[in-house]
């Protein structure tokens, strides 16, 4: 092996930097009085997301001798709404989130992330702060916003009406549009949405100006409360630079709708053929018991402090990426 | 068949794409946060030449192409063929018109070229950088004249075209960089 090899693969500039933005976050949300948190990274359920899969570990010894699976979390979203229906009010975590199967330009299976929750926040509010917190840490306090509707934006790009689409029609406009490879692809009709979303769309979003998009379609909806119109959810994303920067959501609270998206989506990775997840039965008692009506969001770290020193691969960023560690 | 999953893509690969060997020049995973990943590939035709982009679900199988890249002496043409020979396991090769590319105008007898071969055929044969070619016609230009600028045509040995400083002679060895045509010095004979 290389020498060279024990190197991070960040500079010392952007190590200091990312302890900038950390010290910054924390300073901002200390001020707002948003309480910081900490929860199990290493637990016995895992989100259920068709899209995401956890990384597992296991555990033997006191308490468990038989040995305990685990799932690295894929985001600390479940053990944070335990916190918020127990009563603390506003709450923000700094922590490391893990996802199988994804390495890239843009991605390493372990990376930073910045969540946070605000009793009483609608979605407004929420891209409001969010957009503060984009601004702090790419360093740029000028820096506009604009909104975008997903379908809005699917009409003005590419002339779809994505209500009135099947995936048939969604695939043919993908082949329209020279996607090549995509005649032969097999994909449900969220999946030529993504498909749609990533190459013909995203990269455009967010030059020179944070993008928000809104409302996603209801099959989208992940932990999001519906809109009233039924067809659509009450999510949102970030885009700056064409790269996707955060997720949120006005949160789902209705603990039977919460547990019924659970058994669609272990229903979904069986038909892909990837195993179901367990049921985190301690997120819907913390539901049954109630969580406060809130606003909560993932924000990517790692992916704003790329943004912030221009650099086009993860790698420059991280200590240690996983082909250094 | 061998196959790779879209995990093993990297650049070089060799895949087969709708009946053609490519490799793989870039390998980009995009994956939406909650949603369908793929890879988005910029691949050559090394048949065509021709790069394209395409896009794969990330998880796919795509059938491998048994192509190998091997350093191959050039022997001889017989005015179809082009004849190559392995000089480790002394196997002969013949490559097309369409295989030998431009390389048609920059190789001569004993060149060793590299040779890219799929399922055991030329396909694509790249000149060496820089060949060693006699200059069979040019016309006759001022003795002592090095002003750069301008130049002459020269036909070389194998038929090639290229523009030479006024000074240069027929019958005279020059250096050519194959890669882009141009001459780069005279060459004395040792």
């Amino acid at each position: 092996m290389p020498v060279e090899d024990w190197r991070p693969g960040a500079s010392l500039h952007a190590l200091r930097a990312r302890a900038i933005t950390l010290a910054d976050v924390r300073r901002y949300f200390a001020d707002a009085g948003v309480m910081e948190v900490e929860t199990p990274l290493a637990c016995s359920t895992a989100g259920t997301d068709p899209g995401l899969q956890p990384l597992r570990a296991s555990y033997a010894g006191p308490v468990f001798p038989n040995g305990r699976a685990l799932y690295l979390q894929t985001s600390p979203e479940f053990g944070m709404k335990r916190l918020l229906a127990a009563g603390t009010g506003a709450i923000y975590q700094i922590c490391k989130a893990f996802r199988n199967a994804e390495a890239g330009r843009l991605h390493n299976p372990e990376f930073s992330m910045l969540e946070w929750y605000r009793p009483g926040f609608d979605l407004a509010e929420m891209m409001q702060e969010v957009g503060t917190i984009a601004r702090l840490a790419l360093d740029l306090p000028e820096l506009e916003a604009v909104y975008e509707s997903y379908a809005g934006l699917f009409q003005s790009v590419l002339g779809i009406d994505i209500f009135d689409s099947s995936a048939e029609e969604l695939q043919a406009q993908a082949v329209r549009h020279l996607v090549l490879g995509a005649e032969g692809m097999d994909l449900d009709r969220d999946g030529w949405l993504d498909l749609l979303m990533s190459h013909l769309i995203q990269p455009q979003l967010g030059q020179d100006r944070l993008c928000f998009v809104t409302d996603y379609p209801a099959s989208q909806a992940a932990l999001a409360r519906l809109n009233p119109d039924g067809r659509t959810a009450a999510r949102f994303e970030l885009f700056f630079s064409g790269v996707e920067l955060a997720n949120g959501y006005h949160e789902l609270v209705e603990p039977d709708e919460q547990a019924q998206r659970f058994e669609a989506d272990n229903c979904q990775r069986r038909g892909r053929g990837l195993p179901p997840i367990k049921v985190d039965r301690l997120l819907l008692g913390a539901m049954q018991h109630g969580l406060p009506d809130c606003s909560g969001v993932a924000v990517g770290l790692d992916r704003l402090l790329m943004l912030r020193l221009g650099e086009s691969d993860i790698d420059r960023v991280l200590s240690f990426s996983l082909q250094r560690c | 068949m061998a196959t790779y999953s879209t995990n093993e893509f990297r650049g070089g690969l060799k895949l087969l794409l709708d009946g053609d060997p490519c490799t793989i020049i870039e390998n980009e995973f995009v994956k939406p946060g909650k949603g369908q990943a793929f890879n988005r590939v910029k691949i050559r035709n090394l048949k065509t030449g021709r790069v394209l982009e395409k896009t794969f679900r990330s998880g796919e199988s795509v059938e491998a192409a048994d192509v190998i890249d091997r350093d191959l002496q050039y022997l001889y043409g017989d005015g179809e063929f082009w004849h190559f020979m392995d000089n480790d396991s002394f196997e002969q090769y013949q490559a097309d018109e369409t295989a030998m590319g431009d390389a048609v105008k920059w190789v001569k007898e004993q060149d060793n070229c590299m040779v890219v071969l799929w399922n055991g055929a030329p396909i694509a044969v790249e000149a060496p950088n820089f060949v060693t070619l006699e200059i069979t016609e040019t016309d006759p230009g001022l003795k002592g004249d090095t002003s750069g600028g301008g130049g002459k045509p020269a036909t070389l040995e194998t038929g090639a075209v290229v523009r030479v400083p006024l000074f240069i002679q027929s019958g005279e060895k020059i250096k050519v960089d194959t890669r882009t045509g141009a001459y780069v010095s005279r060459v004395k004979d040792g």
